[in-house]
Order: structure tokens, then sequence, then C-alpha cells
């Protein structure tokens, strides 16, 4: 469909609805640690997304090998996460943001 | 010849330190063994050295033992400075000390801080020569500080009675206002001539002349005038002159000993010994003699007039020491040095011996100093009464005792001096003499004559001193009276044997020093000199001799021809008594406008500076700050990771739209 082909701005605006959603996930979201990781993911994700869009645009493959790094990265990130939120959910039975305020001043 | 100057003033310190420091652990009679055996040496080393000043003619030895503090160009040293007047304050302070320290045996024998007090007086000792051996400033103020250390510790020696205690914090507080005038004195010679030693300070006491200091701005004066009023005013405080005197009395509260070592015969003479030693600096200035004769002269007739009111024996003797102090004031400031260290000398001996009779009396009564409470003792005490007689015609100035040719002297050289205020003192030295001899017979008289008054004392309720009460009183033991007996020789002789030399010879040689042409008053005394003999002689035909007798027949007519015309007097003189009675209101002004204006001052800067704003703004001030501070930003610290992340988000925003600006 000409005239309809997705173009680099496109893209980035995509990637920056993304952002927002995953930063509104991160602010607003006070109950749920499963959905704060889920968020932290997507800010990654939109951050590829970037990666890609970009490498597409100049025709340069080095943005796609960064976009893979970065992958692998959030893998191992997201691993972690999970294991501290069982951890979390050992000691304290739910995993309730807004209970934790242990660092109140 | 160092090691034995040194020696003098070393040994009663080694003693003092025996006696203070192992006086409770060893025997009794160890203490007093140690003490008077050092002081004792250094009497005959002082001896020695008077000899050897006076007639193997050292005239003056000037020794450094060693130099304590090198600031460069300038030195600090401790030395002797030994020539005829200093020698000859070596031999009066060694002697009356050891006297003391003899009858100290005998009259401190059952107290129970017995060692305690030999120390002390030992310790008085030692600071007293290196006050007179002093080669400089520094170790002058040194001594001169020790003493009036000793001198606090001795008057509050009864520690346990209140007013013993008061009266030694009066006397240390005092001496401070003098010694503030001293230390601007000093200070202001030792930055302009950068030396404190004596021989270079005289050596270059030229240069002063016609400096000039500013006061504050717009008032100049004479820096020498202001070094030597600073001076004075140091001597004022430690030789008790109005208006600092008010210690002195007061300080009556310690042992009788040391009223005549410490409070008649030495300490309080450092002041006239300073300024005499100071004789080139004072000389140059008018100003500071002309203060001195005036201070001296109302000193000498206002505190003979108290004299007369006083019914404790020895505040009477106190007083008269002050008058006697005003005498030799006066003799300063006439610039007759010489005649105000032969007062000084004779006086030592007489004053020191009226204290100790005073003092020999009162352990014959039991410790009973009201005047009022005696009489009749002058077959009883045979020795006392014979010495303190002899005490009273030397203080009064009977030819031929020695207060005769130390004090006539004085009354003439006050007369001849041209500084301003010369005739009113020598009216009022005059007018003295009659009221010497008026309150020093009216305590001869009380004391040892008329009907027995000590039995009738309201001790008699005690069953315990009932006893001791009808016992008569008895005469002291031989180390009470022996020092009586040697100082009743001194008193006699001293005056008789030395004027000579001392006043009309050469015998201060350069030490002391007085411009004879400017103020001639030591000259016109000297033109009219004719020998002893025709001095004696002479005596007859003078004012001050008549006025004696007439002050001996007024206290006879006063205390045993008419004792009750004395209470009708004070009767018809009601408010000019109560003046006197409360001496003139001098204390009761201290009290009300400097103790307690300095009361309320202090409370003001208490509650206004440091209440306020030291505890209040400053301390408690900055940790309010903090806590303030530190209460606001915590609620920053919600704790929840939303608020963290917001708060970052919102700084990348912060962050970002600034670059953006900037670029």
């Amino acid at each position: 469909m000409p005239g309809l082909e997705p173009t680099l701005t496109h893209y980035l605006l995509l990637a920056a609805a993304l952002l927002v959603i995953s930063l509104v996930g991160i602010i607003a979201n006070r109950r749920n640690v499963l959905v704060l990781l889920m968020a932290v993911e997507l800010v990654l994700l939109s951050a590829n997304l970037n990666f890609v869009a970009f490498s597409a645009y100049y025709n340069d493959l080095s943005g796609q090998v960064m976009a893979m790094f970065v992958l692998a990265t959030v893998a191992v990130e997201s691993a972690v996460g999970l294991a501290l939120l069982i951890l979390l959910f050992r000691r304290r039975g739910n995993i309730a943001i807004q209970t934790l305020d242990v660092m109140k001043g | 010849m160092t090691m034995m100057l040194a020696l003098i003033p070393l040994l009663p310190l080694f003693a003092a330190l025996f006696a203070g420091f192992f006086g409770r652990r060893v025997p009794r009679h160890w203490s007093h063994w140690v003490c008077c055996a050092a002081v004792g040496i250094s009497f005959i080393l002082s001896a020695v050295v008077l000899y050897k000043v006076v007639v193997l003619g050292f005239t003056e030895i000037n020794v450094t033992l060693y130099t304590w503090l090198d600031l460069g160009s300038t030195k600090l040293t401790i030395g002797f400075l030994v020539d005829p007047l200093s020698a000859l304050m070596m031999v009066v302070v060694t002697l009356v000390s050891f006297l003391v320290h003899v009858y100290t045996i005998g009259y401190m024998k059952d107290d129970p801080g017995y060692a305690r007090f030999f120390s002390y007086i030992a310790f008085f000792t030692f600071s007293m020569l290196m006050l007179v051996m002093s080669d400089n400033f520094l170790q002058m103020f040194f001594g001169w500080e020790g003493v009036g250390l000793a001198s606090y510790l001795l008057i509050g020696f009864w520690h346990t009675r209140p007013s013993a205690t008061k009266a030694g914090m009066k006397a240390f507080l005092m001496n401070r206002v003098g010694d503030f005038g001293f230390i601007v004195g000093i200070g202001l010679l030792f930055a302009t001539l950068g030396t404190l030693n004596f021989g270079e300070i005289f050596a270059r006491v030229d240069e002063l002349q016609g400096l000039n200091v500013s006061l504050w701005p717009g008032l100049e004066w004479s820096l020498l005038t202001v070094a030597c009023i600073g001076l004075f005013v140091g001597a004022m405080g430690k030789s008790a002159q109005v208006p600092l005197h008010t210690w002195l009395p007061d300080s009556m509260e310690g042992p009788t000993p040391i009223s005549a070592l410490i409070h008649a015969a030495t300490m309080v003479t450092a002041g006239i010994f300073m300024v005499a030693r100071m004789s080139p600096v004072f000389e140059g200035s008018d100003t500071a003699l002309s203060l001195m004769i005036i201070v001296g002269a109302t000193t000498a007739i206002s505190m003979a007039v108290l004299g007369l009111v006083q019914n404790d024996i020895k505040r009477v003797v106190a007083y008269s020491t002050l008058s006697q102090l005003g005498y030799m004031t006066v003799a300063l400031g006439a610039s007759a040095y010489s005649a105000a260290i032969f007062h000084l000398m004779t006086h030592a001996f007489f004053k020191a011996l009226l204290f100790l009779a005073a003092g020999s009396v009162i352990i014959a009564l039991h410790h009973e100093q009201d005047l009022r409470k005696m009489g009749g003792l002058r077959k009883l005490m045979p020795i006392t009464y014979v010495t303190s007689l002899i005490g009273a015609w030397a203080l009064v100035g009977l030819p031929p005792f020695s207060g005769f040719f130390s004090k006539e002297p004085i009354i003439e050289a006050a007369r001849f001096a041209t500084v301003t205020g010369h005739t009113y003192a020598y009216w009022a030295l005059t007018l003295g003499v009659f009221l010497t001899a008026c309150y020093t017979f009216r305590m001869i008289f009380l004391a040892f004559h008329g009907a027995p008054r000590y039995g009738a004392s309201s001790h008699g309720s005690h069953k315990a001193s009932h006893k001791e009460h009808h016992e008569a009183p008895k005469e002291s033991p031989k180390v009470v009276t022996i020092p009586l007996i040697v100082l009743a020789v001194c008193s006699v002789f001293a005056g008789i044997l030395f004027i000579t030399p001392m006043l009309f010879g050469d015998y201060f040689g350069t030490s002391i020093y007085g411009n004879y042409v400017a103020h001639d008053a030591m000259a016109r005394l000297y033109a009219n000199w004719q020998g002893v003999l025709h001095y004696l002689l002479h005596a007859f035909q003078t004012l001050p001799f008549w006025l004696a007798l007439a002050g001996i027949a007024t206290a006879w007519y006063f205390t045993l021809s008419a004792p009750t015309a004395a209470d009708r007097l004070v009767k018809t003189l009601g408010a000019a008594y109560g003046v006197l009675k409360h001496h003139f209101y001098i204390d009761a002004f201290y009290e009300r406008v400097i103790v307690r204006g300095t009361h309320s001052a202090a409370s003001w800067f208490v509650r206004g500076g440091e209440r306020f704003w030291s505890e209040g703004v400053l301390v408690q001030g900055t940790t309010r700050l903090v806590q303030w501070g530190a209460q606001s930003l915590r609620y920053l610290q919600t704790g929840y990771l939303y608020h963290y992340a917001f708060a970052m988000v919102l700084g990348l925003l912060v962050l970002m739209t600034w670059w953006g600006i900037k670029k």
C-alpha cells in the first residue's frame, strides 16, 4: 500500500509511545512488582525499537547487533528480577509495591 | 658567691616543699626544725651578703643564673641584683621571718595545720626573697604574685571560718586590681625599651623622656607618667594605699604571726620597695610623684583616724600599719626614697614587735582579741608589756626610739618637697603623729592598764572553758618572748645606729637615684643635718614631738582617767562616729557598687549574652536549624519506588529540556 509505508517517524513515535506507557507503568503502578518488571522490559524494548529503526534507516547493521545485545541483557535482567520477586513473595507473602516502604525517612 | 645568693631563696623553698609534702608523715617538730633552720641559714647568708656589700664594698652584684626564655633580641633571664638596697631588704625579710618562725612554734602549738602553716610561711619567705633580689621585672612579678598567693593562703589559713576565706579572697581580688596597673606599667616599659632588666631600663630611661602614649584618641599623656602611675597602682594594691586598702584590716583573720610577717613587716612593704627600686624611672614624672604624695598622705591620716575606733587589738595595729605605709608613700612622693626604706626597716621591727606582742596577749587570754575584755595585764605579762611599750614608743616616734629617726625625716621631707600636694602631706603627717599616739596608747592602756575585764566574758556559760577562764593569764613561753625581746632591741637601736649612714651617708650609693636638683628634699634635709645628738635634742622643739605627747595624754584621759568621757564623746559625735565605724563606707561602697554592679552586669551578660546568644542562638539554634531542615527533608524520602522513579524521570526531562534550550 503505497503512501502507507511506515517511515522512521512512525517507528520513533511508536517507540516513544511505548516508553511513555512503560513509564506510566512504573510510576502509576502501585500494586504489582510483576507488572513493574514488565514495564521495565518495555522501556528496554522501546529503546530496542529505536535501535532497529535507525539501523534500517541508515542501512547500518551495527544498530541491530546492539539490539541483540540488549535482548540478551533483558533476558538476564528479567531472570534476576523474577528471582528477586520470588524471594520477596516468600518473605512477605505479597508483592504489592505500596507495602515496600522500609526506606521511608 | 652566686651559689650563696641562690641558696638564700632556695633554702626556704626546699623547707616549704618538705613541710608541705612530708609534714604530715613525720613528727610535728620536724617541720619547725627544718623551716627554722632553713630561714635561719638564709638570714646568716643574707647578713654575710650585707657585710660584703657594706664593708667589703661589693656595691653591686649582678648575676644571671640562667636564661629562661630566649626570644631572639629579647632574653628573659633569672638573676639577682644585689646592691645595698636589696641587701638591706634581704636581711630585714629573713630576720623578721626567722623570728616569726620561732614565734610560730609557740603560737600555733596546738593547731592541726602546724606543718601546713610552716610550709606556707617558708614559701612566703622564698617568694619575698625572689622579689627583693630580682634583677628584672619578670622575676619581681613572679615574687610579687608568690607573696600574694602566700598571703591568700595564710589569711584563709583557718579555712573552716567563712570570714577567713572571704578575707583571703578579698585580699587576692583587691591585689588583682593593683596588679593590673603593675602589668600595664611593666608592659609599657617593655614595649618601649624591649627589655625587662632593671639595669638596662635605668640606663635607657632618658629615651623615654618626651615620648607620649595615647590613652584614647585625642588624649595623650607622657609615657613615663602613665608607666609610673601604673607601677604605683601596683604598689597601692600591695602596700594597701587608699582606695585599695580595704583588704588589709580584713586580713587580720589570719593567724597573728602572719599579720606580723606578711601584713606588717614585709609583704605590704613590697610596694614601697618596688617604687624605691624604680626610683630612676619615677624621678622622670612629677605627676606620678605628686599622686604618690597625695595618696600616701590621705592613707596616713584617714587610716589613723579609723585606728581610733577599733576594738579588736589586731585591727588597731593593722590600721596603724596602713597609716605608716602612707608615711612611706609620702616619702617616696617627696623623692626621699632612702627615708622611705629607712622607715620601712624600722617599721618592720616595731610593727612586727607590736603584732607579736598582741599575739602573745591573745594566746594568754585564750584567743580573745577584744580590747574591751582585756586590761590589767601589765603585772601578769611583764615581758610582753615592756616590749609592747617599746614598740608603741617607736611607733609613735618618741626619741630616741627608731620610729623617731625614721618618721621625723619623712615629715621634714614632705615639707621640703617640691611636687604638688606636699603642703597637704606635711600637715596630714604632722596631725597623723597625734592620732598615732592616740590610738597606740589607747591600745596599750586598754590592754595592759586599768582593771582586768577578761574574767566576765560571755564564755562563762560554757562548762569546758569555764575553768580556763578563771585561771589568771600568764606570760607566754620562751619561743614567744625571745622574738619579742630581739625585735624590741632592734626597735630601740635600729634608728639611732643607722640613720647617719642610711639617710645622710652614702650607704645606698647608686642603688637609689634621686634627681637632687629638681626634687631637693633630701638635699635640704642634709643641709640641716648636724649629727644624731643634735637631732635628738632638736626633737624637743618640734611640733610632732609635742603632738605625740598630747596624743598619749589624750589616750590616757579617755581610757584611764575618765573612761565615761569617751562614751559621751561618741554620743555627741554620733554621725561622725558612725562614719568611722563603717570605715568611711568604703567597704560598703565596694560591696554595693562594685561587687553588686559586677554581679548584675554579669547576670545581664549571662541572660543576654550567654543564655540568649551563645546557648540559645548559636548552640541550640544550630541544632534546631539542622533538626528543622532534616525534618522537612525527610518527607522527600517516602521509601516508595514509584516516587523515586518519578523523580528520576522528571529529572531526566528537566535535563533534556535544558540541553535542548542550550543548543
